[in-house]
């Protein structure tokens, strides 16, 4: 445990030291969002990684999330965290109620189930054109502030963003080694058994989906008071797919793993321009050759990469390892 | 202790189970036996609240037990293991164990995610119990093993100490001794032994004559979906029907 917090503080520190070791305002604008896809992909991990049930419709919470904040801030001149907090709990509220049905259906079903929703959600976007302004978006949401502190930069931004990062990553790191997450790994592996130990595993799950919900919601909330423009696009099936991919990228049930799936789906884009719409494509061959060489994710992998090249070091200098 | 009354199961035009009435006495080792078919494991899947019954009723301590889910009666001190065991594969042996004690402790999402003090005397606790329980089954040098590792009988083993982490009222045990070997066998019937004599009430159903004669308290014989006797090992190993029932021209 102390081994855990040690390890958490030195991710922090760097975290907290990047801006300092880069120059140019755009890679911190891409590094920001890297926070918030961070949020998203630790979010979708606590569901797919330790209850292992996946969700394809994360970007609708999201999107959420940002609309929510958006209209209450712009249409109502709600205070920007009032607004926060208020989509939050109506998220979650909504998360709570459809999660009953739709979590009864496992696999395949579930994916169906879920993905329906985040089309419906992504319509609602698109049709309620008065109170979200259509597909050509809503604009000019108010940034944050507490006191007189405007996060009105890239670099305050960064801190806001990545602060709220950290800390989600380190309640679900927390949450992980507990008894729910204990409990939530239990109904991956048989929920039958985790039952019949008196794991209440409907309940459980329909808890964790309102969680990640939630936390969706707020990095949603904080890419509408970041960015300031949002427009259902931002919010569709292709975000949750990519979502997905994080998470697997990252490895399932890996909290950093989540950050570094994050990332790298986050940054890739910067340097496959040229490859311009076929980014999917990459996605997808990212996704087969992941889970056919590193099922565990890059973290895991990386780590028995490592074991075998250091046997293999150790074996070249004559020793047995 | 555990009265089953007149339960019946029919999956489609199939009746699995008709109208089987037994009791497993309090302290005692109930032995549930048969041929293939015979319903034995279909009356264990009612009991515990996996398939719903057709009709009749389980009351456990004169308590209506009969549709209760899992869950639900793993908190009233009932639980069961099974044929296949269906341990944590991915989880340490000991965190499978922990697991066990989830009814046993109740911190909720927010204790757990900012680890406040009272949780975490809770989970020092959980572990110290989870570590007796392996010790107590005798495969506490495995506590940090990862479950999917452990060969067929020490999975066994676990899965025993996990259920006994409920700290149950009674037992149901479904093949205990299916894929083990002889000595194993012996083993898993004086663990059975401890278990009855720490004060929990078994319920067994075994293909191994030879263990179920030498432990059980009671044996009930089920064939064909219906009872075909109830007695002591030396009444049932006497009894016409019963051995006609096993050779088959019955």
């Amino acid at each position: 445990m102390r081994r855990e917090l040690l390890k958490f503080g030195l991710f922090a520190l760097i975290v907290m030291a990047v801006p300092a070791m880069i120059k140019g305002g755009y890679l911190l604008n891409v590094l920001v969002f890297v926070g918030i896809n961070t949020m998203l992909a630790v979010a979708l991990n606590l569901l797919l990684g330790f209850a292992g049930q996946i969700s394809l419709g994360q970007a609708a919470f999201y999107g959420l999330g940002a609309y929510i904040s958006g209209v209450l801030t712009v249409t109502y001149g709600w205070n920007p965290w009032l607004a926060l907090a208020a989509a939050a709990a109506a998220v979650g509220m909504l998360a709570f109620v459809i999660g009953f049905p739709i979590l009864k259906l496992k696999g395949h079903y579930l994916a169906m189930a879920t993905l329906g929703f985040g089309i419906i959600i992504y319509i609602v976007f698109n049709e309620f054109v008065d109170v979200t302004g259509g597909p050509s978006g809503f604009s000019g949401v108010p940034g944050m502030s507490v006191g007189t502190l405007y996060f009105d930069s890239d670099l305050k931004s960064y801190y806001l963003i990545w602060g709220m990062a950290l800390l989600v990553m380190l309640l679900a790191v927390n949450l992980a080694q507990s008894r729910i997450g204990r409990a939530l790994r239990a109904i991956h592996d048989s929920e039958v058994a985790a039952q019949v130990l008196g794991v209440n595993a409907r309940l459980l799950k329909v808890q964790i989906f309102t969680c990640s919900a939630v936390i969706s919601s707020i990095a949603g909330s904080l890419y509408a008071h970041t960015v300031t423009f949002i427009s259902p696009s931002t919010f569709g099936f292709h975000f949750s797919v990519e979502l997905v991919t994080m998470v697997i990228i990252g490895g399932l049930g890996s909290i950093y793993g989540s950050c570094l799936g994050a990332a790298l789906l986050t940054l890739l884009p910067e340097f496959l321009r040229t490859f311009q719409d076929y980014d999917i494509v990459v996605y997808g061959l990212l996704l087969i050759v992941m889970t056919m060489f590193m099922p565990g994710g890059l973290v895991q992998g990386g780590a028995v990469l490592w074991r075998v090249l250091r046997r293999l070091r150790l074996g070249g200098a004559g020793q047995d390892a | 202790m555990l009265d089953v009354h007149g339960v019946s199961c029919v999956f489609g035009g199939l009746v699995a189970l008709d109208d089987v009435s037994f009791t497993a006495r309090a302290g005692e080792i109930t032995g549930v036996i048969g041929p293939n078919g015979a319903g034995k494991t279909t009356l264990f899947n009612i009991i515990t609240g996996i398939y719903t019954r057709t009709a009749g009723r389980v009351a456990l301590e004169d308590r209506d037990i009969s549709g209760l889910p899992p869950e639900r009666l793993a908190r009233l001190g009932l639980v069961r293991t099974f044929q296949n065991i269906e341990l944590f594969g991915q989880m340490t042996v000991l965190e499978n164990v922990m697991v066990g004690l989830h009814t046993r402790s109740r911190s909720g999402f927010l204790a757990c995610a900012c680890k406040l003090p009272h949780h975490l005397a809770e989970e020092r606790r959980i572990r110290e119990q989870a570590l007796k329980l392996l010790e107590f089954v005798g495969i506490q040098d495995l506590a940090g093993t990862v479950a999917a590792n452990l060969s067929f009988g020490k999975g066994r083993m676990l899965e025993i100490a996990r259920a006994l982490a409920v700290q149950p009222r009674i037992m149901l045990m479904d093949e205990p001794a299916a894929g083990l070997n002889s000595r194993e066998t012996w083993q898993l019937g004086e663990l059975i032994r401890r278990i009855r004599d720490t004060g929990i009430t078994v319920v067994l159903v075994e293909h191994d004559m030879e263990l179920v004669m030498d432990i059980c308290d009671t044996i009930v014989v089920l064939n064909l979906g219906r009872k075909l006797a109830e007695g002591t090992p030396r009444q049932i190993q006497e009894n016409p029907e019963v051995i006609a029932a096993y050779l088959g021209d019955g």
